[in-house]
């Protein structure tokens, strides 16, 4: 007889077990987790998307239902395909296909079968549900743009990646983001804060009720809405006058640094992106190189300023002290600036000009000769370009300007550090980079830093960080935008540049500009650019430039415009800004024969040179 | 009233806990909160097969013990003849032939071959004149256990037949000679590592081994054992090529499943680790305190297959945690103690040996359904005693349980 066999056995039956659930039930603590992935769904309660609305009210952002048709396969059964592909322009093969992927993915739980079905399919749809079981629609909110201008500033949505979702653990598959644009800036305001009620499913995926009664579930937090800004009359004027031209208006109200249109062109309607032919549309978009719909021209194009940026120069000169508003040089139609080397002006020879002529007539020589005062003063360049650095920057320049739109760029300004890599050993001084003079050189600004110094100008030394919103719903909004930020120009000196810029359009390079009525104050600009073509540095036709503000003694708009290829100043960017203020300050535009010009000027044939595979001559 | 303080209340007090905890977590596992009637059903069902089995064990309380020793033969008999009636009369559940259906009841006579079995083993040891180291003896004993549990295995019924086999267990308690027990050990061993490292590892493991204890016992100049190692050997070998053939070739996919998961060859979640992967997660979820009763996620959605018969403990493990498990483990623990403390102070061999078979069967069936539902037993289809829903395990071991107070009854008087 084993006496002891059976209580030793007994023991370490028991042992082994209760080691086991100890370490199952109190140790590892990954089943908890997996219990709940299991069984408890978490169910989203969303808030409808805020609206946009623009400054005066108008709505440009709602939200629309649309609909996915969503199949169950295991209720499934055999339907009247034909019908159902027809109703809904469908190939067969792609139905097929997608209630195959369904069945593969779960027989018992819903998958789409297709998804944003307009309202007008959905109406033909309901009638015949009933003709398909296991199939129902679902339905679902997208954006409706109230208008078919400014895509690239709105931005879209988007359903959200995997990157997303890492990120930002808010976030969960198949839900929608603010890709780019205001709705990317203001996505958090815009979606408000999702609930969430936690549902007991079976093993079939099937919901049986609250989970815990409903204890854990939280309500959803209502989304704002947001009022930008922005003009949507004038942002649709600018978009139309700037048809079949590529380039950028951007327009502040100087007093506030609100944002009164941010126009680029070439652009789409932002309701394309919007529906089942999203992704194919949006592939085509990003693939235009040429184009580049999706390169905000006005918030993302760095230009060499051209002319415009004379009369940052001339301020610094004033505040420098290196020049005043009598002091007189005289034009040959240009001047040797140094051995061998000169530039050319559009002065008459002979011609004597003081800042204020200088201006109106945009003269190479006096500026760059003011320039070179400002960089070799006693002889201290290193010392003079960081001072002329410093006053850019406090301009906004050759850096972000702090606005509420994700895209954008610093620009550029040299400073010694940049001179002394080029040029070692102090080998250069004013008249080496004396290009910087008449805004060519290295200096490279967006539209949007322009139009901020135009709306610097017109404030006589202070702007306000530009901002594309006005109000939020129930909120305040960044109190960065409130705070005043000042250049470093005295406002003395501002008073001669203003006469300067108004005389451009009263009687200098831009008389096409004027208003009746209206005094305005502006600065055309030429800017020479170069692209490569096989590999050649080759120069493409001037574009247009022009900076202006109105009216001049009580600044209501300030705006920069630039019309890539075309041509000079005055013959596409001065109009064009013309009109706008007209638009703006008046409300309807009386000068038809230049309003058509504009609207119905083309420069396709000017891009189309780029990529003709032909020589071309520019600025014809 | 002195009588009645000798009754063995100790362990029904055990029983009657388990059978509580039973109908706690048969209910939670089988509520449906949009019909609660489905749960009432089975209730129902359950508690009049507990109401039967009280009524027997109070009536068990009068009959003397020499009846169930006298006729345990013929209860053999009619046991091992409800088994073979099963290919006339039985009814087919989910791919077995185990039941038999009467009136809206249904019986599983292979339950009760396990009384009727540790009966008549208990009668042919106490025979007189019966010696278990003598070959005709244990050889009879071994007749008595292999019909049954030949019978359930062509049901097919594997489980229940595993745990007929494992009287064996009781012989070996009794002093069967230990050649048995390790040639056991070592079939099993040979078993698992024929599946996990296939047959031709497993030969160069035999070889090995067999010419390491051969070198080591001629280097100690200990008996000559050539000839018996070589036998050894070549069984072994024959044996591992047998398991690998049946495996491959007898066996079902399902069943090859089974133990592929257990030992760790295979990892699927979704197909047939399904049940071993919910029920761990249901139990490892629970925690230490538990979910509470009808609030266990697992449970309530249905997750875990067969949740209120095999994978009953799943229940106690989730919504009752680790206090639960703990408990219900401790409850069978002590009655298996106490069952077997019994054995040894029963004067006649007849009453020992049942003592030990009932502990016996006890054992096997918690020892393989809590591994099986803690994942360290592959899937093998039996209940957990007394818990488990169903009427003829249930009145099985009241059966059991009543001739064993009965038998402890009977002792002190």
């Amino acid at each position: 007889m084993r006496t002891r066999f059976f209580n030793t056995t007994i023991t370490i039956v028991c042992v082994i077990l209760f080691i086991r659930l100890f370490y199952l039930q109190i140790v590892s603590d990954q089943y908890v987790d997996l219990s709940l992935k299991n069984s408890v769904l978490k169910q989203y309660v969303y808030p409808e998307r805020g609206y946009i609305f623009d400054r005066n009210g108008s709505l440009l952002v709602s939200n629309q239902p649309m609909y996915d048709l969503m199949v169950i396969p295991k209720n499934l059964k055999a339907f009247d395909t034909l019908a159902l592909c027809e109703m809904l322009r469908l190939p067969k093969l792609k139905l097929v296909e997608s209630i195959n992927k369904a069945r593969r993915y779960s027989l018992r739980a819903p998958s789409v079968l297709l998804n944003q079905i307009s309202k007008q399919d959905y109406a033909i749809l309901q009638e015949k549900m009933w003709k398909f079981p296991g199939m129902y629609v679902q339905r679902k909110s997208v954006r409706n743009y109230q208008t078919i201008v400014g895509s690239n500033l709105l931005g879209y949505i988007s359903e959200v990646n995997n990157f997303d979702i890492q990120n930002n653990p808010y976030y969960d598959k198949g839900e929608l983001i603010g890709r780019q644009g205001i709705e990317k800036t203001y996505e958090k305001i815009l979606r408000g804060t999702k609930g969430v009620s936690y549902l007991q499913r079976d093993k079939f995926n099937r919901v049986i009720g609250p989970y815990k009664d409903g204890n854990l579930d939280t309500l959803p937090v209502p989304a704002q809405d947001i009022t930008l800004s922005i003009d949507i009359e004038l942002q649709e004027y600018g978009t139309k006058l700037l048809t079949n031209k590529r380039g950028g208006i951007l327009a502040i109200e100087p007093e506030t640094g609100e944002v009164l249109m941010s126009v680029s062109t070439p652009t789409f309607n932002p309701n394309a992106l919007v529906g089942r032919n999203r992704s194919a549309f949006f592939e085509e978009l990003k693939q235009d190189t040429l184009n580049r719909y999706l390169f905000d021209r006005s918030l993302q194009g760095q230009y060499a300023p051209g002319s415009p940026f004379k009369v940052l120069n001339a301020l610094i000169a004033l505040e420098e002290g290196v020049a005043e508003s009598n002091t007189n040089f005289t034009c040959y139609s240009g001047h040797y600036y140094a051995k061998n080397q000169f530039m050319a002006c559009m002065c008459s020879p002979g011609t004597k000009n003081n800042l204020n002529r200088a201006i109106y007539k945009s003269c190479n020589t006096y500026f760059s000769n003011i320039y070179r005062r400002i960089i070799d003063k006693d002889n201290n360049v290193e010392e003079n370009i960081n001072d002329w650095y410093k006053h850019l920057n406090s301009f906004g320049l050759g850096e972000y300007l702090g606005y509420d739109h994700p895209v954008g760029q610093p620009g550029y300004v040299p400073n010694a550090n940049f001179y002394n890599l080029w040029y070692p050993n102090q080998r250069w001084r004013g008249s080496t980079i004396v290009s910087n003079a008449i805004g060519q050189g290295e200096i490279l600004m967006t539209p949007i830093q322009l139009a901020n110094v135009t709306a610097a100008i017109a404030n006589r030394g202070f702007f306000y960080t530009p901002h594309f919103v006005k109000g939020i719903q129930g909120d305040f909004i960044d109190s960065k935008y409130k705070t005043k930020r000042i250049t470093s120009i005295s406002k003395e000196h501002f008073r001669n540049i203003i006469e300067g810029m108004a005389d451009v359009v009263s009687k200098g390079t831009a008389r096409v500009a004027a208003i009746r009525g209206i005094e305005v104050c502006g600065k055309t600009g030429t800017i020479e650019n170069f692209t490569k073509i096989d590999g050649m540095r080759t120069q493409l036709t001037d574009h247009s430039v022009f900076i202006a503000f109105a009216p001049k003694d009580d600044p209501k708009i300030a705006l920069a415009v630039i019309v890539e290829n075309g041509y000079w100043g005055a013959r596409w960017a001065a109009p064009i800004a013309s009109l706008v203020i007209e638009k703006y300050l008046k409300g309807n535009v009386e000068r038809r024969w230049l309003e058509n010009r504009m609207l119905n000027g083309s420069l396709e044939e000017e891009y189309a040179k780029v990529t003709s595979k032909k020589s071309f001559t520019i600025n014809e | 009233m002195n009588k009645f303080l000798r009754f063995d209340w100790y362990a029904l007090t055990l029983y009657l806990m388990l059978v509580g905890i039973g109908l706690i977590n048969i209910f939670s596992a089988v509520y449906d909160v949009d019909n609660t009637e489905i749960a009432n059903g089975f209730m129902q069902k359950q508690l009049i097969a507990l109401g039967i089995g009280l009524i027997m064990i109070f009536l068990f309380q009068f009959i003397d013990i020499k009846f169930f020793e006298r006729y345990a033969s013929i209860l053999f008999l009619v046991s091992i003849l409800s088994l073979l009636g099963l290919w006339l009369f039985g009814t087919d559940v989910s791919g077995a032939r185990s039941w038999y259906s009467i009136g809206g009841f249904s019986l599983q006579p292979s339950e009760f071959a396990k009384v009727a079995v540790a009966l008549a083993i208990a009668k042919h040891l106490s025979s007189f004149n019966t010696r278990i180291d003598r070959v005709k003896d244990y050889l009879g004993a071994f007749v008595i256990i292999a019909i049954p549990a030949i019978l359930t295995i062509l049901q097919p019924d594997p489980g229940t037949a595993m745990v007929l086999l494992s009287f064996f267990f009781v012989l070996h308690a009794e002093g069967l000679s230990t050649y048995y027990l390790n040639t056991l050990v070592l079939l099993f061993g040979l078993f698992i590592l024929t599946l996990l490292i296939g047959a031709n590892f497993t030969l160069i493991t035999i070889g090995v081994l067999s010419l390491f204890v051969f070198i080591y016992r001629y280097l100690r100049k200990l008996k000559k054992v050539l000839w018996p190692l070589i036998l050894i050997s070549f069984l072994g070998a024959a044996f591992t090529l047998s398991v690998s053939y049946i495996f491959d070739n007898v066996f079902e996919q399902r069943h090859r499943d089974r133990f592929n998961i257990l030992l760790g060859k295979e990892v699927d979640i979704r197909g047939v680790g399904y049940n071993i992967n919910q029920s761990q997660i249901a139990i490892g979820s629970g925690g230490g305190l538990g979910k509470g009763f009808l609030q266990g996620t697992q449970t309530k959605g249905g997750f875990v297959p067969e949740q209120q018969t095999d994978y009953i403990f799943t229940t106690v493990g989730e919504e009752w945690g680790f206090l639960g498990t703990a408990l219900v483990l401790g409850l069978f623990m002590m009655l298996m103690t106490q069952i077997i403390k019994t054995a040894y102070k029963q004067k006649n061999t007849f009453s020992r040996v049942f003592c030990l078979g009932f502990a016996c069967v006890l054992l096997i069936h918690v020892s393989i359904n809590l591994g099986m539902v803690v994942g360290l037993v592959p899937t093998i289809g039996i209940p957990l005693p007394l818990m488990s829903y169903g009427g003829s395990s249930l009145l099985a071991f009241s059966m059991f349980m009543g001739i064993y107070l009965r038998l402890y009854f009977q002792r002190i008087q």
